[in-house]
């Protein structure tokens, strides 16, 4: 399992450094450099074979010339595990057989909950939460293996601010919480107002020949959910889920022809851990006891169906050796009355670029030379329309042989909309504990759809 | 973590501070003690009191912070005062301190195994698997796993159908890491039959699911090792597969790093079940802004999955990518798009042309690395699109990395007859031939052989060139001796060397980067884990005794059959069959690349020591030889070769010394010379002689023959003045040198000579044949006696005499009037592998020197060709097959005894018996001599000595 946790700054100096086994870090020198001398030396050296390893990372990775060629390196016969948040480096470090996909979903999940503590991981901030970390890495990781890693329950008993002594009832409290089924929330959670707010966010992805054909489309899709509940509700989520409605549409067969088209063919599909996946599995229904807050509920992808916003129709004419011609056509596909925003369609230009001219029919555009690129920006545009840019590149002559890679195409908006065309079905909250309805529990709804890769090559 | 500064001179004053009733104070004094504990063991024993203490507080936190840090403790006296705690700890009402009592176990197992053992805590730590919190049996789980590694043998995880059960329901309830301790655990286990393996599949498969990619990558390693236990025609078999693609893609959607550990294990899953997959190519199309190493890993999987269906989208797909930023990507996509073309033949075509249009880029590296798949292309299809050829020629001077260099040239060796100016372009190589890489050189020096062979006439000189350059001047041992063997085999039989050399080659196989089947059964047991990324088996990267423990996939098993299987089979050890070494994949890869980079042609292994031998004698005469002069033989003889090819005829006996010992691997050093020497017999008996006694024995030592003398004084008085001198005999052999006693031999001495002889002498025939007659003379008298000397002695080690010696001098060509033609009928066969102790080839393996015959030139212009008939049983089919104590045994023949003083025949391979019946050669495949002889006289009487050969 984990052998050790390392965070270090951008320049590779040590930041937090936690070690949970003694292997990491050469054994055999180590030994050897104790039989023969004193323990205040023994210390020192001590503390030097442990830095091996935090030094091996920063000399091999952190400061090596070429970029990062894996996440996971192997030096010495040490693994090094690392993920990058802005300027910071989590390295986890082991020496055995680990299982690969935890350390990095541990990384991510120490990230998260460090994040839920004290906001923007950066060195101050880490700096400033010395102890903090210390205590979270003594709690949510043992001798290697990560334990109950739910902001939500670690809150209880980690705080920034000192605990007060706690009664016995509530720290038993805790521990159940901790250790329980439901470790993401705990119990005595009450609102004035029942209140639950549902976010649809999808990334629409696709990759467009320049010839307009599909080559790529997929959806990726989030439902995140914050919710203001009191007690331990349990709730149900329904949505269009084509299975689903098949499954009911046996039932009443006018269902079926109402809803039918409107279902969607959900290819795959991750929920969060309150989720009973056992239920999933045999009835597709999605039951579960939202943790307190914020959280994702699921994460989905579809690949059929998707409605691609936006269709981009580039025209590239190289004129002589020194000129280019660049049209680009976007027409908006959705429903007239709905608004597209933010939209930004990004045009590479060679390197050799030495001059552009723009002429837009809408939004602004601008040559970008430190990005070697056209930006066009539109603000907000309707459904079912039409604009176009078209540019003029001046290029300076050069002899180099390499011809131009000619990257895609790239756009950005956002859509008020679910571009694979889910829709929350239902979302019913019981709480039999305490006297409130599903009726009582204001419920909000809202989709986004935004674009994720969205390329269209030229 | 105290930014180097070494703090452990507080370490009283800190432990003071432990009793505190602030919790967040108590963490960090145990945090210090952790960090500080082992560089000052005594007085850590101080704190010790007050860990039982917290481990009795009322407050579970506490607790259970006592026991974990304790565990963190690595001084030995410490330890022991663990026990109690902990044992009472494992009992513990509250679950929070069950759980990291749990993981503590695994902590002292760490430090000192056998306590762990003696206090019974593993016994405790197994009933924990049915504890009624989840957490609890996940962290159990954990700590059962890890400690039963280090004990491979153990029985500890002992997993029987209830605790199975008890997993799996703790596995619906339990956080997301103990989610995955528990399906790790789970993948250990071997199901008794393939009911069980299903229920335990059905209760899986909704944790792929699971938001957390690690719960997932568990989760299919547990389905895809108790797949293999599902019968193929079982519904639920389909099923599971169908449920098993779309997780895998989902795993693609998460961050770049997980992308990565995911990409890998689906490297591995594609290979073992592309069924899988098949349909899902598209998403592993490259996004523009994917981190490189996600790049790299889904263009592996792009190629393990393109087919005919999908072939036109993928090689549109690679061609975008060959002209993107990183080099590295490039290269791949370049090459990728080669493998497309080998792996699908139908796109083909369109893969060389796309190729082509890439190389117009003359961008320099995608032009190299199209250039290396082009020449594996042409493997894969010869003679189909050569075409192409002209405009790889173009781009000549554009290469500068040995592969490219090494591929390009391999091409024109290998098209040199549709190449008009192939030898100028290998020239133009040759001029820097010492600054180039290895591949490269080996290469060019391939390709000039090829090219010579296949226009020997304006080339000579270029490969006499890069023959001389490769043994002379190069230091490289793999170098000089493939020069070495193109040297020999040329100087030996051309049309032999045209056959090895132009050989036709066996086609490249389509895949030739899989992982080795057993490793990969192996990888797909740690799926999820380091080795899935590494893709190599956990010994090779961990070190120690942890994680050796060779896993391999459950054999499938009918439940009918379910009654003759162990009720339980051990943890990590199914019943199957163990795979005993796997090979790590750099061994496997090393073979791979020798493989694809050797040339066609590959030598035997050769001992260095007396390849130096052999590069002096070779440089002797070979190059002579090789420029077609008329070559002086030793002993003026004056054999000229056939005219027809341009390649040597004769080469003196030095150079065939070297290669004897080349060649003469396993005879040691003792018997360098690889010649038979029989003991001495007694020549001239003591009273015959006056009292001087005479025994011997003729050896033959690196080209030369000798006669061993032991000159015994019987007499009573001392002798002197020694002389000998030969009769003219059939073989003109005569004493090279006076015979030198150099000490008068004084009574009951006896002396030792070794005397050199020479063929020069004057030749008359004999009877029989090998009849010596001997006068010696010293101060008392001259005596005489004759001797049979055997015919070996007289065999070169040159071997000299290909096959157009056999076909045609023999027949008395205008050249050679006085030949005299023994030869036989037979078509010749290739002998892969044959040994001739005297003076012959020994030629191991596999290695392509056996050429068509087998021919011996005795020294005296004498030829010996002993021809090799196909073995009647039919195994010319399969030259490997050909039983090659067969060959040792036929070889034997010609040195077998001739009078009834020479020597017995001796076996040639001393563990087998001469009575094997394999040794009994005549009826299983004929042999066939000829000899011949400068002088017609004795020729005629040849056939009569090899008569007697082949009856005795």
């Amino acid at each position: 399992m984990i052998g050790g946790l390392f965070i270090y700054n951008h320049k590779g100096e040590v930041l937090i450094s936690r070690v949970y086994r003694d292997d990491i870090g050469s054994q055999a020198a180590d030994s050897a450099v104790f039989s023969s001398s004193g323990p205040f030396l023994r210390e020192r050296l001590g503390g030097s074979v442990r830095r091996n390893a935090v030094d091996a990372f920063r000399v091999n990775v952190i400061h090596a010339r070429q970029q990062v060629r894996s996440p996971v390196t192997n030096i010495a016969r040490t693994s090094f595990f690392h993920v990058k948040r802005s300027n910071i480096w989590l390295a986890a470090v082991t020496k055995q057989n680990v299982n690969a996909a935890m350390v990095f979903e541990f990384l991510y999940k120490m990230c998260d909950v460090m994040a839920a503590y004290f906001g923007k991981i950066s060195e101050e901030n880490i700096k400033n939460n010395f102890v903090l970390i210390y205590e979270l890495l003594d709690e949510i990781l043992d001798f290697g293996y990560p334990q109950n890693s739910e902001t939500g329950a670690l809150k209880t008993f980690i705080t920034q601010q000192g605990i007060k002594s706690q009664t016995k009832e509530e720290q038993s409290q805790i521990t159940s919480q901790v250790t329980g089924q439901i470790g993401w929330r705990r119990e005595g959670i009450k609102y004035r107002r029942n209140e639950l707010f549902l976010d649809v966010l999808e990334s629409v992805n696709l990759l467009m020949s320049p010839q307009g054909q599909v080559l790529s489309a997929h959806v990726s899709g989030r439902v995140v959910m914050k919710s203001y509940l009191s007690g331990m509700p349990e709730c149900k989520f329904g949505m269009n889920d084509k299975i689903v409605i098949e499954k009911q549409g046996k039932g009443t067969a006018d269902e079926t022809s109402k809803s039918g088209k409107q279902s969607i063919a959900i290819d795959d599909c991750t929920f969060h851990q309150c989720v009973r996946l056992s239920k999933f599995d045999s009835e597709r229904s999605i039951s579960f006891i939202p943790p307190d807050g914020e959280f994702e509920l699921m994460r989905y992808r579809t690949t059929k169906d998707i409605i691609l916003p936006f269709r981009v129709i580039p025209l590239v004419r190289e004129v002589g050796r020194t000129k280019l011609e660049v049209k680009v056509v976007i027409k908006s596909n959705f429903k007239p009355s709905l608004l597209a925003q933010k939209i930004e369609v990004r045009i590479p230009t060679p390197l050799n670029t030495s001059g552009v001219q723009v002429i837009c029919m809408k939004g602004k555009a601008k040559y970008k030379a430190s990005e070697n690129a056209i930006v066009w920006k539109i603000k907000r545009m309707a459904g079912m329309k039409e604009s176009q840019i078209s540019a003029e590149i001046e290029l300076l002559p050069t002899n180099d042989k390499k011809k131009w890679a000619r990257p895609p195409i790239s756009m950005n908006f956002e859509v008020p909309f679910a571009p694979s065309g889910l829709k929350v079905r239902y979302l019913k909250v019981f709480e039999p504990k305490l006297n409130y309805s599903d009726h009582d529990v204001i419920k909000w709804v809202r989709y986004i759809g935004r674009s994720g890769i969205y390329e269209t090559r030229c | 973590m105290t930014v180097g500064k070494d703090v452990s001179a507080l370490f009283p004053d800190v432990v003071n501070c432990m009793q505190t009733d602030n919790l967040e104070l108590k963490k960090l004094v145990y945090l210090y003690l952790m960090n500080y504990a082992k560089s000052q063991p005594d007085m850590a024993i101080m704190a010790v009191n007050t860990f039982v203490k917290d481990c009795e507080d009322p407050n579970p936190l506490i607790r259970a912070l006592a026991v974990r840090t304790m565990g963190c403790i690595r001084v030995d006296k410490i330890t022991e005062y663990l026990c109690e705690p902990l044992r009472k700890c494992l009992k513990d009402e509250d679950p929070y301190v069950r759980k990291t009592a749990a993981v503590c176990v695994a902590k002292l197992h760490d430090i000192n195994a056998q306590l762990v053992e003696d206090q019974g805590f593993l016994d405790t730590l197994k009933d924990l698997i049915s504890d009624s919190n989840p957490m609890v049996v996940a962290n159990a789980a954990a700590a059962l796993s890890e400690i039963a590694e280090s004990h491979p043998s153990s029985n500890l995880l002992d997993l029987n159908p209830q605790s199975i059960n008890k997993l799996l329901t703790a596995l619906n309830e339990c956080t997301e890491w103990g989610q995955i301790f528990i399906l790790d655990c789970l993948a250990n286990y071997t199901p008794k039959d393939d009911r069980e393996a299903q229920s335990i599949c059905e209760r899986v498969t909704p944790r792929l699911s699971h938001a957390n990619s690690a719960v997932v990558l568990s989760a299919v390693k547990v389905l895809m090792k108790f797949m293999e236990m599902l019968s193929k025609d079982l519904d639920y078999y389909g099923t599971l597969l169908k449920k098993l693609a779309p997780p895998l893609v989902t795993l693609l959607s998460a961050e770049p790093e997980l992308q990565y550990v995911a990409l890998r294990n689906i490297n591995l899953i594609v290979q073992k079940r592309p069924e899988i997959l098949k349909h899902e190519m598209k998403v592993f199309f490259v996004k523009y802004n994917d981190p490189i190493y996600v790049k790299l890993e889904k263009l592996d999987i792009m190629i393990r999955l393109a087919s005919q269906a999908n072939i036109a989208q993928v090689l549109a797909e690679l061609k975008e990518y060959a002209t993107e930023v990183d080099v590295d990507f490039v290269r791949k996509a370049v090459r990728a798009i080669g493998r497309c073309a080998i792996k699908v033949e139908q796109s083909a075509e369109r893969c060389v042309s796309t190729l082509l249009d890439l190389i117009q880029t003359k961008v320099n590296y995608v032009v190299q690395e199209a250039i290396v798949v082009i020449k594996d292309i042409f493997r894969k299809y010869p003679n189909k699109y050569e075409s192409v050829i002209a405009t790889l020629c173009e781009n000549l001077d554009s290469l500068d990395e040995p592969e490219a260099r090494a591929a390009m040239i391999w091409i024109v060796g290998e098209y040199a007859e549709r190449i008009d100016n192939a030898d100028e372009l290998l020239e133009s190589f040759l001029e820097g031939f010492h600054d180039e890489s290895t591949q490269v050189q080996l290469q060019l020096l391939t390709a000039i052989v090829k090219l010579f062979l296949k226009k020997p006439t304006e080339t000579q000189e270029l490969v006499q060139q890069v023959l001389s350059l490769a043994t002379q001047d190069s230091d490289n041992p793999d170098l000089r001796d493939r020069g070495y063997i193109y040297w020999r085999l040329l100087s030996t039989d051309p049309v032999a060397a045209k056959e090895v050399v132009l050989a036709e080659k066996p086609l490249i196989s389509e895949e030739t980067d899989l992982i080795e089947p057993t490793l990969l059964d192996e990888l797909i047991c740690y799926i999820g884990t380091l080795a899935s990324v590494y893709h190599k088996p956990p010994s090779a990267f961990v070190e120690g005794g942890r994680g050796v423990v060779h896993k391999s996939l459950p054999p499938r098993t009918a439940s009918n059959e379910s009654t003759e299987s162990p009720e339980t089979a051990p943890a990590g050890a199914p019943p199957g069959e163990q795979p005993d070494v796997i090979p790590a994949q750099g061994d496997l890869l090393g073979d791979l690349l020798n493989l694809d980079l050797g040339p066609p042609v590959s030598g035997p292994p050769l001992a260095t020591s007396s390849v130096q031998m052999g590069a002096v004698d070779l440089l002797g005469g070979g190059l002579d030889s090789l420029m077609g002069d008329e070559p002086e033989g030793i002993g003026g003889t004056n054999f000229v070769a056939p005219t027809t090819a341009a390649a040597p005829a004769n080469l003196g006996a030095p150079i065939g010394s070297g290669l004897s010992d080349l060649f003469d691997l396993t005879s040691g050093v003792g018997t360098l010379s690889g010649s038979y020497v029989a003991p001495k017999a007694v020549w001239l008996p003591a009273m015959k002689a006056k009292g001087l006694e005479i025994s011997g024995t003729f050896t033959r030592q690196v080209a030369s023959i000798s006669m061993d003398l032991q000159l015994t004084n019987k007499a009573l008085q001392v002798m002197t003045d020694f002389a000998i001198q030969f009769n003219r005999n059939s073989f003109g052999l005569a004493p090279a040198a006076p015979l030198q006693v150099h000490a008068p031999l004084s009574p009951n001495q006896t002396v030792e000579i070794s005397l050199p002889l020479s063929t020069v002498g004057s030749v008359m025939k004999m009877e029989p044949l090998n009849n010596l007659q001997v006068a010696v003379k010293n101060n008392i008298d001259v005596f005489y006696f004759r001797t049979l000397y055997p015919l070996h002695i007289l065999f070169v080690e040159d071997g000299k005499m290909g096959e157009s010696l056999c076909t045609e001098p023999f027949l008395g060509g205008p050249e050679e009037p006085r030949g005299l033609l023994l030869t036989c009928g037979t078509p010749l066969f290739p002998l892969p592998d044959c040994t001739l102790q005297n003076q012959c080839f020994r030629v191991d393996g596999l290695t392509l020197l056996a050429s068509r015959a087998l021919v011996t030139g005795l020294t005296a212009g004498v030829w010996a060709a002993s021809i090799f008939g196909p073995h009647p049983a039919g195994c010319d089919s399969c030259p490997l097959c050909f039983p090659s104590h067969l060959c040792q045994a036929q070889l034997c023949t010609p040195h077998s005894p001739i009078g009834s003083h020479s020597p017995p025949p001796t076996p040639f391979l001393p563990e087998r018996s001469p009575r094997d019946e394999h040794f009994l050669p005549r009826p299983l495949f004929p042999l066939q001599l000829s000899l011949k002889c400068r002088a017609p006289e004795v020729s005629q009487h040849v056939y009569q000595a090899y008569e007697t050969i082949l009856k005795n």
